[in-house]
């Protein structure tokens, strides 16, 4: 049976983690590097990396980050931010990442979405979407808009009919993202979480709002994910991966728990 | 020296990353000669079986591959790699290498579990193998170590005999077969953390004899 699976994210800027793993001794480790191995050693299942970094001219480094985390961590990990073009994506790819990740870039331009599948397989191409409660509207017949820019611009795109759109397109996963939901730590969005993993056949990753690990059992049944996102839950050191997983396990979810 | 078939498909640099962890010296070539003169060889791939059949007719690489598996010496297929070793795949109705009898197929559209549950296509993330034979390549793999897929398409071996181990997906599907001194995976060894990179390892040193227990 297929596990479920458990994913970190981390924040890149300059190359740096923009939270340091905080953990009970207090020791700050900002380096992503680092960081990959530390949770590959956990049993993380995959790592999503997401490059913040503003200038385009620092694009090398996330590059030569990629790289070296490819060299030391040997299980699947994506990479997302500032890709805009296949050459963005085939330069993460040719470093070591399984995955790329187009967000904004994608709403802005679908292009993107067709032509990476077709130069380097749907398997490679993850479709994030940060999406925004809006109730139900003539242009949001879902009631979920998509936004973008890390929710500061509404795009008057419904979600449900994007995520149809990009899975046509040959994106072969979705990272979905709840605005309302994001560093609450008051649970996933599960309505909507539900809704697109219902409405498309690839898989989904929910993200944003994840504070307990019964907030993960309830996203991965109720809410039908195939994947969960979690961040300030294992950087601030109140658990581990591991931890995690002996939970879900524990309520009856596959989970892989040798590594 | 290990030779890394590159037809052309997929990105095959993690293969190579993960032998140079393992110390071993690996080329990524589509050179006939180099091809001919490797101890080993490994045959990945990511990517649709015509277009990946297209390159390796155009390029030579059928033969040379064929010639490996004569040859004796150790060969790994891995994902697509794996399934062009087989007669035929449903995918782009392509006629492949047909060096074990059989067909990939695709998993069915509307893919249920035994509960009725839909079941999402591609099958994507760690899954276990059940090992219907030991094997030295397999060796030292616990019961629970699971593995990376990711594909749509899925080896039906002809031969039961062929198959090493099967994955649970809505069914059970063949995702390790072995023949003689050839092995082939529908996992990526290469991205499954430590049973994954145990499996090269063992294909490293393997002599391409399936072994007195197999």
């Amino acid at each position: 049976m297929l596990s479920k699976r458990i994913i970190p994210c981390l924040d890149v800027r300059d190359g740096k983690l923009t939270k340091g793993i905080k953990f009970k001794g207090n020791i700050d480790i900002g380096d992503p590097v680092e960081m990959a191995a530390f949770y590959y050693e956990q049993g993380a299942d995959e790592l999503v990396f997401y490059d913040i970094t503003a200038s385009s001219d620092a694009r090398g480094i996330m590059i030569e980050v990629v790289r070296r985390v490819a060299a030391t961590i040997f299980m699947p990990f994506s990479v997302g931010g500032g890709l805009r073009t296949v050459g963005d994506m085939y330069a993460v790819l040719a470093a070591g990442a399984e995955k790329v990740s187009v967000n904004s870039s994608a709403v802005q331009d679908p292009q993107i979405i067709s032509e990476g599948a077709k130069q380097f397989g749907s398997q490679c191409v993850v479709l994030g979407m940060d999406v925004l409660k809006v109730g139900v509207t003539p242009a949001t017949p879902s009631g979920y808009e998509m936004v973008i820019h890390g929710g500061r611009k509404r795009m008057g795109l419904d979600a449900l009919a994007w995520a149809r759109e990009a899975q046509e397109r040959g994106a072969g996963e979705i990272c979905l993202n709840s605005i309302d939901a994001d560093g609450t730590q008051t649970g996933y969005e599960l309505t909507l979480t539900r809704m697109i993993s219902q409405a498309v056949s690839i898989p989904v990753i929910a993200s944003g709002g994840a504070g307990v690990p019964q907030h993960l059992v309830d996203v991965l049944t109720v809410g039908q994910a195939d994947a969960a996102l979690i961040a300030s839950m294992t950087h601030y050191g109140h658990y581990t991966v591991a931890q995690i997983k002996q939970y879900l396990s524990g309520q009856g979810l596959p989970v892989r728990l040798y590594w | 020296m290990i030779a890394i078939i590159n037809y052309e498909a997929g990105n095959l640099t993690s293969v190579q990353r993960a032998l140079t962890h393992l110390g071993a010296a690996s080329v990524i070539t589509q050179d006939l000669g180099e091809i001919a003169q490797a101890e080993r060889v490994i045959f990945p791939g990511v990517g649709a079986a015509g277009a990946a059949m297209g390159s390796l007719r155009r390029l030579g690489l059928d033969e040379a591959l064929k010639d490996a598996v004569a040859s004796g010496r150790p060969v790994l297929g891995i994902c697509l790699g794996t399934q062009v070793i087989f007669e035929s795949s449903q995918e782009d109705l392509a006629s492949c290498l047909g060096i074990l009898p059989g067909q990939t197929v695709r998993f069915p559209l509307e893919h249920r579990d035994t509960g009725g549950a839909a079941l999402k296509v591609p099958h994507m993330g760690w899954n276990k193998v059940r090992w219907l034979k030991k094997h030295p390549v397999f060796a030292g793999l616990p019961q629970e170590a699971e593995f990376y897929f990711v594909h749509s398409f899925h080896p039906a071996p002809a031969r039961q005999a062929d198959v090493l181990g099967v994955t649970e997906y809505g069914y059970e599907f063949a995702s390790a077969v072995a023949r003689g001194n050839l092995v082939a995976v529908q996992f990526h060894p290469e991205k499954s953390g430590r049973p994954g990179l145990s499996i090269l390892r063992n294909f490293i040193a393997w002599d391409g004899k399936e072994g007195a227990d197999a």
